[in-house]
Parts: structure tokens; C-alpha cells; sequence
């Protein structure tokens, strides 16, 4: 599959417990997550969210995080990564349900896009 | 202009600063934050301490200043390692063309508050580093105007970061982004003495 979705938290117990929500409705669409820091310790950083950009195996991402810093990290992590990124500031939880849930049903991205724009809260 | 040595002793300066500040640093971001920030900026500068010592910092200071920006985006678990992690990439971008050390404030400034999408008095460290950038210009940069700046982010109401979750509540304490950046800008200051 082309798309794919990341998940970026401060706490990775937040992160994988959404993946598991997601799932559910989404078993197809390639998940990886970055949640807490490299050493396993609450907050985000470029290490973290760079590994889980590359273990994704689609090439274009959907991503959804939390709180602002991980959207920095994300920002940056974009400027570098040669994947195409689309970062939304929107609900965390529903955002990427709805998106998750979409993609399984190979809804097309404009139309994906125009769903979550209600859901920006950030 | 700024040289390999200075930028050497500032680091370290900055590494011993915020090892002393860490506890007064995570007990100003208890207050409006996440009590985190001490922690972060040690890892930051543990980091800074470890890639120097792979890699010796050089007459190349674009390389220098970006062998410190990876190791504080690579390591600080923190609004503080994007936000730092950036002004030290900017300032390496600058300094290729220009190793003025106003002018590398004033581009990390800038780099920092699109980073951050921060403007003046959001109660950010952006509210030390765009006035210092100034001052450096005119020559005015001292310990006591590094304090004023650094104080004068207490009766601002947060505006970005965790503390703006706050809101009214952040009134009356000084911003630990601030702080830390206070004492950046001081050991650049004791490195020159």
C-alpha cells in the first residue's frame, strides 16, 4: 500500500494503545508509532520519530500526534525524510481513527483530508 | 567574529551552567510545565559533551554548530531539542558567510520563532534570544541585561508551549526556555572574558 500512517506521542503506551484502536478498523494499512523518546522516556524526539518514519513501508504517511513538540520534531523530520509526509493538527484519537478507517476502505486522500477538517483542534 | 575557541570554552561553559541550573531549571517548569526541562537540557548537554569528543570541534564552525544542533534534536526529549536543535542549525547555515555573533543570534532568533511559530512576548525563550540579538549589535549584552530579559518573561500570560494550557495561571513565572537560554547566552559571555 502506498499510504501509510504514523502515530507520533509523548508517552508510548498512549501511542501503542492507539495503534491497537486503530487496528481494529485498519488492518491493512501499514502503523508504525513513535511514542515516548528513544530511551523509552516521556516526550519526542528526531531519533524516534525518524526510525518509525523508515520502518513504515508505505511511502507516503498520514501522521497524527499529540502536543507541540512533537509536532516540531515532526517538522523537522519532514524537512529531512524523503517520504512524502502529511502532518494534521487535528484530534489525535478521532483524526487518526477516521483516517485509519478510510484508507482500509481506499477512500481517496482529498476526500480523506476533507474529513478531518472539522476534527483540527491545534 | 566568532573562533573555534571561543565556541569551545562556550560550550563547555554552557554544559557546566546548566549541570548547576538543572534543579532551579525543572523547578521553574514544574510550576507552568512539565518539570522536565533541567533533565532535557542535561541530556542536551551531555550530548553536546559526547559528539565533541568524537568530533572535535574545528575552524569549521557551520560543521561545529551542526554537530551541536543534531546532538541536542537527537537527544532532548523536549519542546527545548527542536526549538535548540533549530537555532543551532540556523546559526550553522550562517556561518559559512558570517561568523558575527550578533548576526548568529538574530538568525537563530528567527529560526526559533518560525519553528515555533512564536512571536515577542508569547512568554517564550524567543523572548530572550530576538532582544539579546539586538543588544549584542550595540554592544550592551551583559550578565545583568541577560537577567532583565530573562525576568521580564514573568508577567507575560503563555501564548505557545505547555504553559499556554495554563493560561492566566503562567502570569508571575519566569519561563524556563527563557532561563535556559539566559544561561546560554552567559556562558558565551564568561567564554570571552
Amino acid at each position: 500500500m502506498a499510504m501509510g500512517i504514523l502515530l507520533v506521542s509523548h508517552v508510548p503506551a498512549i501511542a501503542s494503545g492507539l495503534q491497537t484502536l486503530i487496528k481494529q478498523v485498519a488492518k491493512d494499512v501499514p502503523i508504525t508509532t513513535a511514542g515516548g523518546t528513544s530511551d523509552g522516556k516521556i516526550g519526542t524526539d528526531l531519533d524516534h520519530i525518524q526510525k518509525a518514519i523508515n520502518d513504515n513501508p508505505a511511502s507516503e504517511l498520514l501522521v497524527f500526534y499529540d502536543l507541540g513538540s512533537a509536532k516540531m520534531n515532526l517538522d523537522i523530520a519532514e524537512e529531512v525524510s524523503d517520504k512524502q509526509m502529511h502532518v494534521y493538527d487535528v484530534a489525535f484519537v478521532e483524526g487518526a481513527y477516521a483516517a485509519a478507517a478510510l484508507l482500509e476502505a481506499n477512500v481517496a486522500l482529498d476526500k480523506i483530508e476533507a474529513q478531518l477538517k472539522p476534527l483540527k483542534v491545534k | 567574529m566568532l573562533n573555534v575557541e571561543t565556541l569551545t570554552k562556550w560550550m563547555t561553559n554552557f554544559e557546566n551552567r546548566i549541570t548547576d541550573q538543572k534543579d532551579h531549571l525543572t523547578e521553574l517548569d514544574r510550576v507552568i510545565g512539565d518539570s522536565d526541562h533541567g533533565s532535557n537540557m542535561e541530556r542536551g548537554v551531555n550530548a553536546i559533551k559526547a559528539a565533541f569528543e568524537k568530533t572535535p570541534p574545528t575552524d569549521d564552525l557551520a560543521q561545529d554548530f551542526k554537530t551541536i544542533a543534531m546532538a541536542m534534536l537527537s537527544k532532548v526529549g523536549g519542546a527545548s531539542g527542536p526549538l535548540y536543535g533549530t537555532a543551532f542549525l540556523e546559526m550553522a547555515k550562517l556561518a559559512k558567510t558570517d561568523t558575527d555573533f550578533g548576526d548568529l543570534v538574530e538568525a537563530a532568533a528567527k529560526g526559533i520563532a518560525k519553528r515555533g511559530q512564536a512571536k515577542p512576548g508569547d512568554k517564550t525563550m524567543l523572548d530572550v534570544w530576538a532582544p539579546a540579538a539586538d543588544l549584542i549589535k550595540q554592544n550592551k549584552l551583559t550578565d545583568d541585561a541577560i537577567d532583565k530579559l530573562v525576568e521580564a518573561t514573568k508577567p507575560m500570560t503563555a501564548k505557545r508551549g505547555r504553559a499556554s494550557y495554563l493560561g492566566e495561571k503562567s502570569v508571575g513565572h519566569i519561563d524556563p526556555g527563557a532561563a535556559s537560554t539566559g544561561e546560554l547566552l552567559k556562558a558565551y559571555l564568561d567564554a570571552r572574558a
